[in-house]
């Protein structure tokens, strides 16, 4: 009797040990898993503010209606733009010019010839329908009148 | 953790997207490290400009000042305006640097180290107002395409160097020569070496004055890297694109130079004058020589407010290209009276012109001070903006700035 019940623990502590063992490795698996996927995970002290920092990370976040990192209008046509336009110069050189759409084809072609860009196919349309509706020319007269000024009292 | 340090981690797990590759551990990659590509660059700190230069462009590099950034008679390096065609150059050597005479009229090539330059030929050196073709851009209407300058793209350093002329002469000039055309460090956008960014010069009688330095010095100092770093063409009084920086071959040229940015419509203007946003051939656009005449009020800064009784008094830099200002002149009245200003003589010919002026407002209210120059030649700066031109290049309309009398 006593034999039996001791063969039964035994087979019960090896159930356990098998136990304890299988789940260790589940555990050590699922945080390898873990850490290949997220390798930030272990630096604690940094987790608290990955939550702001998730907006930011986000190359096609909107922002009241403009294209957070390039400062583009978002509409139709957006990111035809950023994929034909930016590579070779900032978006910045784009949003400082207002053309129709015949003065933004010059432009295309401009570069077709002097700066290496490549024939756009059918993109072509749709870069330059998005820049003139949004990038229009504006009449600024022939000579405009003082606007943002920032006021302030002369010393001296 | 810091918005810098995220950006960067998230930066290099898409830069691994971008290059089909994965940087195994990305996060782990040594502090401080961040691939070139990617670097975030702060212009300020990167070429020493004062923190309220506009950035009009970063890719590539175009910074304007403000009209009371340029107060200094001597401009210094943080005001003064950058503009590139390209991208910067990468690893200089000045030790190797090396700058070569050819072209099809130099009777025979020649090549000069930069202490040969500098031990070979005498030392000169002249305060150059240099102003970007295209200031004053942003106010043409109908709206020409470019970088969109306002006022600051001009300054007025003191150049080091050697005159071009003893360098030209030391390697002959034939007797057809008629242009010289410099070639450059910097890198075409495209990054495609075939092709140069810009490569533009002048006629040979603008090659051959006296003030056109190869210049190696700015402000008695090694010029800044972002303005030519070791070698720069300075013409004075010509559309600063003549100026090209980071020189490294000159070509005495046979014909008008040709290289890029010098035909088409870059740094040229109708021959003729056209309506606004008239379509302009080629073949009827005329190259920029010498700038026109213009001033600027750099104090005080537009917005001041005084009291009623107090004089304001005013003061700026006046230059007119190749010519002199021969006369100052401010209104508070739009244009019905004008009232001179006291206008010095420049330091040396193609420097710009320091005035003053004491102004007192006959009530309280809302005032602008417009400034006029007038060249030697009785031709003055214009209170409406000059003839449309394609590129919008040459506006030189009166700089204005508004005061408040209470």
């Amino acid at each position: 009797m006593s034999e039996e019940l001791d063969f039964h623990n035994q087979v019960k502590k090896i159930y356990r040990f098998l136990l304890l063992l299988f789940s260790l490795f589940v555990i050590t698996g699922g945080l390898i898993v873990y850490y290949m996927v997220n390798p930030n995970f272990l630096n604690l002290k940094k987790a608290p503010e990955v939550a702001v920092a998730v907006e930011e990370l986000d190359p096609d976040r909107i922002e009241n209606g403009i294209h957070v990192s390039t400062g583009f209008v978002d509409a139709e046509g957006l990111m035809t733009v950023i994929r034909n336009c930016t590579g070779c110069h900032s978006s910045k050189l784009i949003l400082q010019n207002r053309m129709n759409v015949e003065r933004w084809n010059t432009t295309i072609k401009w570069m077709q010839e002097t700066q290496n860009l490549p024939d756009l196919g059918k993109n072509q349309e749709i870069i330059v329908n998005y820049l003139a509706t949004n990038y229009p020319p504006i009449d600024k007269g022939r000579r405009d009148i003082l606007t943002n000024i920032d006021w302030y009292e002369l010393k001296d | 953790m810091k918005r810098r340090s995220f950006v960067k981690k998230v930066t290099l797990s898409s830069f691994a997207t971008l290059i089909g590759a994965e940087i195994v551990f990305g996060s782990n990659i040594m502090e401080g490290y961040i691939p070139l590509a990617l670097q975030d660059p702060d212009p300020f700190k990167m070429f020493n400009k004062n923190k309220e230069m506009i950035v009009l462009n970063d890719k590539p590099w175009n910074i304007e000042a403000q009209a009371h950034l340029l107060d200094d008679k001597i401009t210094p390096n943080s005001c003064m305006f950058i503009r590139n065609n390209g991208l910067v150059p990468e690893n200089i050597d000045a030790k190797k640097w090396v700058l070569k005479i050819d072209g099809e009229s130099v009777v025979k090539e020649k090549t000069y180290t930069l202490s040969e330059l500098k031990s070979k030929f005498k030392h000169y050196t002249y305060q150059l107002t240099i102003e970007c073709g295209g200031n004053g851009r942003s106010e043409f209407n109908p709206p020409a395409k470019g970088n969109q300058w306002t006022v600051g793209a001009v300054h007025c350093a003191s150049w080091t160097g050697v005159r071009l002329k003893d360098v030209l002469e030391d390697a002959g000039i034939k007797k057809d020569a008629v242009y010289i055309g410099y070639h450059a460090a910097d890198i075409h956008l495209s990054r495609d070496p075939k092709h140069e960014p810009i490569s533009r010069g002048c006629p040979m009688s603008k090659a051959l004055q006296d003030e056109t330095l190869i210049a190696f010095q700015m402000n008695g100092e090694d010029i800044p890297f972002i303005h030519g770093y070791p070698l720069r063409l300075v013409a004075g009084g010509w559309p600063a694109s003549v100026s090209g920086k980071w020189v490294n071959r000159i070509s005495i040229r046979n014909k008008i130079h040709d290289g890029p940015k010098m035909t088409g419509d870059a740094y040229r203007v109708p021959c003729k004058p056209v309506a606004p946003g008239e379509k302009v051939k080629d073949e009827d656009m005329c190259i920029i020589e010498s700038m026109p005449v213009k001033s600027l009020i750099t104090y005080p800064k537009s917005g001041a407010i005084i009291n009623k009784g107090k004089a304001l008094n005013i003061r700026g830099h006046a230059w007119a290209g190749e010519l002199e200002v021969a006369k100052m002149e401010y209104s508070i009245d739009y244009g019905s009276t004008w009232n001179a200003c006291v206008i010095e003589k420049p330091t040396n010919r193609l420097a710009w012109q320091h005035f003053t002026a004491s102004i007192k407002f006959p009530d309280t209210g809302y005032y602008e001070v417009w400034a006029k120059a007038t060249d030697t030649n009785g031709i003055a700066q214009p209170m409406l903006l000059p003839g449309w031109n394609p590129k919008g290049y040459l506006n030189n309309a009166c700089h204005r700035i508004a005061i408040k009398v209470k």
